[in-house]
């Protein structure tokens, strides 16, 4: 399937891109992940919670073939 | 009276909803990019007791983007200086200025005394003592924060809805996530978040229309875009909280949000230019550091010897593993020293550094 992934604040300055679309064939969030992993290892050493069309979920969600959104914590005020 | 016709005249404020909005009691904490326009916003409005935390002083740097303030509020408490504004702004209302910080020695009396908090701060320590404060005293926070030219608005623990620790349950490792005064803001930006959050205490005071519950709102300036998130309550998170209300005050939220400390390895901190060394070890602890440009002041005499560091030079510090320095460094930036780090893995590391080079 093809997932659109986002990422938001900065995670982009990591990934170097606000979003992309990447070809994927496993099943839940956390495998997406360790593909992003893989291709970002500067994501490793981030937290941040992940959304999947637009709700937030769980490492153990299952892809559902929609938008997933990488967010982090802001501090600024 | 004028002053309020144009909310009067909506059919969904009317006189009845502006007593609802004069009736309300607001704590804003943080008097800063979000806490600005919050504060101008309400007071505008007619809240009738708006109170102001902020232990900080309004600097040149902050003008940019902090519009209660001018050149004439320099070198001001901002908590008072937002206050003397206000006043101002709208002489009807009745206005707190605290110019201190909150703590979690003071936070629950504090929150007690207002129906609705406002989370204005720059720091994850005071974003988790708010939300955890207000899970204990009950109370909605309204819930904004920064980054760059990206923002979030949430209202948490609003009708039996998720706290920000639904959302992120702990804070993520300190140095992680840089603040404003690092890595600057786009000016407008806390505008347009601190705007929103004053959107939200409305519509909860007049419980109009559908408050940002269950929600985060995440707003991006540089493509107008935003995405709505929805997120769970956790209860488990909440009753992690809870459990903790008889001690609470006992917390020390700094050190669970540890303040970033920079940090250097043994090879580039020896590749810098004018460096001072100092061991922060006790008196005695080996292996010793025969270096020229090494001083030892132990930790415990650390704050009171200040004044023999050297803000010129990049100042090192070394303790046994690189732990007690963390400590250390934390003391010299408390004390607006520049240009301080913790050598990593401490004096072991430097000597065998050393040990190699000279091979």
């Amino acid at each position: 399937m093809n997932i659109t992934v986002k990422y938001f604040g900065l995670l982009a300055e990591v990934t170097k891109r606000s979003q992309e679309t990447i070809v994927f064939n496993k099943t839940t969030v956390a495998h997406l992940l360790e593909q992003l992993y893989a291709t970002y290892p500067g994501l490793k050493e981030k937290d941040f919670q992940v959304a999947q069309n637009l709700e937030i979920v769980t490492k153990d969600a299952l892809l559902t073939n929609q938008e997933i959104a990488l967010l982090p914590p802001f501090s600024g005020g | 009276m004028s002053r309020y016709n144009r909310h009067i005249i909506l059919d969904e404020i009317g006189q009845v909803g502006q007593d609802k909005i004069a009736a309300a009691k607001v704590l804003v904490i943080g008097a800063g990019g979000l806490g600005c326009p919050v504060l101008q916003y309400l007071a505008a409005a007619g809240i009738g007791h708006l109170g102001i935390v902020d232990f900080d002083l309004v600097e040149e740097s902050n003008l940019q983007r902090q519009i209660l303030f001018g050149t004439s509020s320099l070198g001001a408490n901002k908590a008072i200086a937002a206050k003397n504004r206000l006043a101002d702004l709208n002489p009807t209302i009745a206005l707190t200025a605290y110019p201190k910080k909150l703590t979690a020695k003071n936070a629950l009396a504090l929150f007690e005394q207002y129906d609705i908090i406002v989370d204005g701060t720059d720091n994850f320590a005071t974003r988790y003592l708010i939300s955890d404060a207000a899970i204990i005293t009950n109370k909605p926070v309204v819930y904004g924060a920064i980054y760059k030219f990206e923002g979030q608005v949430s209202v948490f623990n609003y009708a039996s809805g998720p706290s920000y620790r639904c959302l992120f349950a702990k804070p993520p490792k300190a140095g992680q996530v840089a603040n404003c005064s690092d890595v600057g803001v786009l000016g407008v930006l806390p505008g347009i978040i601190g705007s929103m959050q004053a959107n939200e205490v409305l519509k909860i005071v007049l419980e109009l229309g559908e408050v940002l519950s269950g929600k985060l709102c995440c707003y991006n300036a540089k493509t107008t875009q935003i995405h709505t998130l929805k997120v769970h309550k956790s209860e488990q998170e909440i009753a992690q909280v809870l459990a903790r209300k008889n001690s609470f005050h006992e917390f020390d939220y700094e050190a669970f949000c540890e303040t970033p400390v920079p940090e250097i390895a043994a090879k580039e901190a020896l590749s810098l230019k004018n460096i001072q060394f100092i061991d922060v070890r006790e008196v005695g602890e080996e292996p010793a550091i025969s270096l020229e440009n090494c001083v030892r002041i132990p930790l415990e005499e650390l704050a009171i010897n200040i004044a023999q560091i050297n803000s010129e030079k990049s100042n090192i510090l070394v303790c046994q593993t690189g732990i007690r320095s963390r400590k250390g460094v934390s003391i010299l930036i408390e004390h607006h020293l520049e240009n301080c780090y913790s050598l990593k893995g401490g004096a072991i590391a430097l000597l065998n550094h050393l040990k190699v080079e000279s091979k």
